[in-house]
């Protein structure tokens, strides 16, 4: 009993630090880290006889914030953990800044860091000693500035099994900020939040987003989390870049608008379709291909 | 009203273990008080209290139990900081793993006790006989659990950690060492309650002195209630042991949530 009272007081205080965050975050004057930029060509993975990617040819801007949506199993995490450098390619090359080489001897780039779908956080570790961990020791104190910017800075000495699931990722997401990433990317890292954490989360992103301007890599399976934040979603099926699709509208972007509703009506038809259409043939002009499928099924169903 | 009542609580609560031995030693004592049975095969609780004070006064009891704890945290020191040391090592070199662990296994299954003879050979009936038993015997439990702790550490969190710049004894230091760190408590409990098992039988066999022979001496004389202090004392000083390793998992894994909310 007591305990349920206490997380419902819980999340509607959290709520209102989500919020002071936000406002401060946008306030807060970084050292300009400008994004960088992310080529691949012709990159494939495989692991054995199954393939996961084949021919991935994409090129990323600097700064840009582009979410990569598809079914489970569609290797769009696997494309993740590529540019992480998590995993290693088995075909083409992977370039940041127009340069391929300058990765440490563990493929680990110093400037990419990864949000995860679980916080990770080390259990045994308080939560200021979490976002610190990997910094040398000269950089300890910025931990703490950083936490500040998530709105988690009263928590610095708890313990990560404390804190409720949208917490985590907040201190998950300051352990990743501290590092100043020049590429931030995130693996479907809202997947297990309740919806109002989740778009509290969304403008938390977006405001350190476009304060620190990095590139950033949303990996997500809510059409309406990639419209929301994404400059450009890209949807990954059997492998391949199947659509690519621009997001034009303003920021901070209305949920609700007409503009909105249109995109994410789009996207989700392309992602309905993925599933009925087995062994599609590869795709020419992925930005028209939705009409011309949806065509041709209404024509067969007649 | 309330907190009168949930102290009452509080105190049941506290008290509870130790009623079924409470009970069971009211009942010795009926018995042996109403004659059901003779005090030369089980003397009285009272009786055995008696012993124990006489025990105190000559002090003969206290230097019996400071010499077998000496023996025990020896024995435990040596075997425990190599099964250890040798645990961290197979769990974490793949090669150390393929180079010990079949022959450990090997040894492993051979019960400690059953080397009593080769030992009262090699080391005759002095304290190294015994030291060197209780080593072997915590060895396993600790090796074979550091060992699983090790191999148990949460993946997720070692490629997290991994992608964040650590590597090396930071990466040792802050995630693998305290994620295997319940595990080894594991063995830790293990091994002190097998650390006072084999002193039993080394020092019932053969021994100048401790808790053993103090029994084994009081055999000689027909002194039941003194061979009950010392089974008693056995039983005080495995609970004392059990307390300590239960004191340090609560503060070493304070961040786990089992360890948490009171």
């Amino acid at each position: 009993m007591k305990q349920q009272g206490m997380i419902i007081q819980h999340s509607g205080r959290e709520r209102d630090v989500v919020w002071a965050a936000v406002r401060r975050a946008s306030l807060v004057e970084q050292g300009r880290q400008p994004g960088i930029a992310v080529q691949l060509r012709g990159v494939g993975k495989a692991y054995g006889e199954q393939t996961i990617l084949r021919g991935i040819d994409l090129t990323i801007p600097p700064g840009e914030l582009v979410a990569i949506v598809g079914r489970s199993g569609s290797g769009k995490s696997t494309l993740l953990r590529l540019l992480a450098g998590l995993d290693k390619v088995s075909g083409g090359t992977v370039a940041y800044d127009g340069a391929s080489g300058a990765v440490s001897d563990n493929g680990i780039r110093e400037d990419v860091r990864v949000m995860f779908q679980d916080s990770r956080l080390l259990p045994w570790k308080k939560v200021l000693a979490n976002v610190a961990l990997g910094l040398p020791r000269s950089r300890h104190h910025e931990a703490r500035g950083v936490l500040e910017q998530v709105g988690l800075a009263d928590r610095a000495d708890d313990w990560p099994a404390h804190l409720s699931g949208g917490q985590r990722q907040r201190v998950a997401l300051a352990r990743a900020l501290v590092h100043k990433p020049r590429l931030l990317l995130l693996d479907e890292p809202l997947g297990a939040l309740d919806a109002l954490t989740r778009i509290e989360m969304h403008a938390l992103i977006e405001r350190i987003w476009r304060a620190n301007r990095f590139t950033a890599l949303l990996v997500t399976h809510d059409p309406a989390e990639a419209i929301a934040l994404a400059d450009r979603v890209l949807l990954v099926e059997d492998g391949a870049i199947a659509m690519d699709l621009r997001v034009d509208l303003p920021r901070p972007r209305a949920l609700g608008s007409a503009a909105f509703a249109a995109l994410q009506d789009r996207l989700l038809r392309r992602l309905l379709q993925s599933d009925t259409a087995p062994g599609a043939e590869p795709v020419q002009d992925p930005g028209d291909i939705s009409l011309q499928r949806s065509i041709s099924e209404v024509r067969w169903a007649i | 009203m309330t907190s009168a009542r949930s102290n009452r609580i509080n105190w049941l609560g506290r008290l509870s273990p130790w009623v079924p031995t409470l009970v069971l030693v009211a009942v010795w004592q009926l018995a042996s008080s109403r004659g059901w049975m003779s005090n030369r095969i089980l003397p009285s609780p009272l009786g055995v209290a008696k012993a124990f004070w006489t025990l105190t006064l000559s002090g003969d009891i206290w230097a019996n139990v400071k010499v077998s704890s000496l023996r025990a945290l020896a024995g435990f020191i040596i075997g425990g900081s190599l099964g250890l040391g040798f645990g961290l090592l197979t769990g974490s070199f793949k090669t150390m793993e393929t180079l010990f662990d079949t022959t450990l296994q090997m040894v492993r299954n051979i019960p400690p006790l059953a080397l009593i003879p080769l030992v009262i050979l090699w080391f005759g009936i002095d304290e190294s006989a015994k030291v060197f038993l209780v080593s072997v015997g915590v060895f396993f439990p600790l090796y074979l659990n550091t060992f699983h702790g090790i191999r148990s550490v949460d993946r997720g969190l070692l490629e997290m950690a991994r992608s964040y710049g650590l590597s090396g004894w930071p990466l040792y230091r802050d995630v693998i060492l305290p994620g295997a760190l319940p595990s080894i408590l594991v063995g830790v409990r293990f091994s002190l309650g097998l650390m006072w098992v084999i002193l039993i039988v080394a020092e019932t066999i053969s021994a100048q002195s401790g808790i053993g022979y103090m029994t084994m001496n009081a055999r000689e004389f027909l002194q039941t209630d003194v061979m009950l202090v010392g089974i008693l004392l056995y039983a005080l000083l495995g609970k004392l042991a059990d307390l300590l390793a239960n004191g340090l998992s609560r503060y070493w894994l304070r961040w786990h949530p089992s360890y948490q909310g009171n």
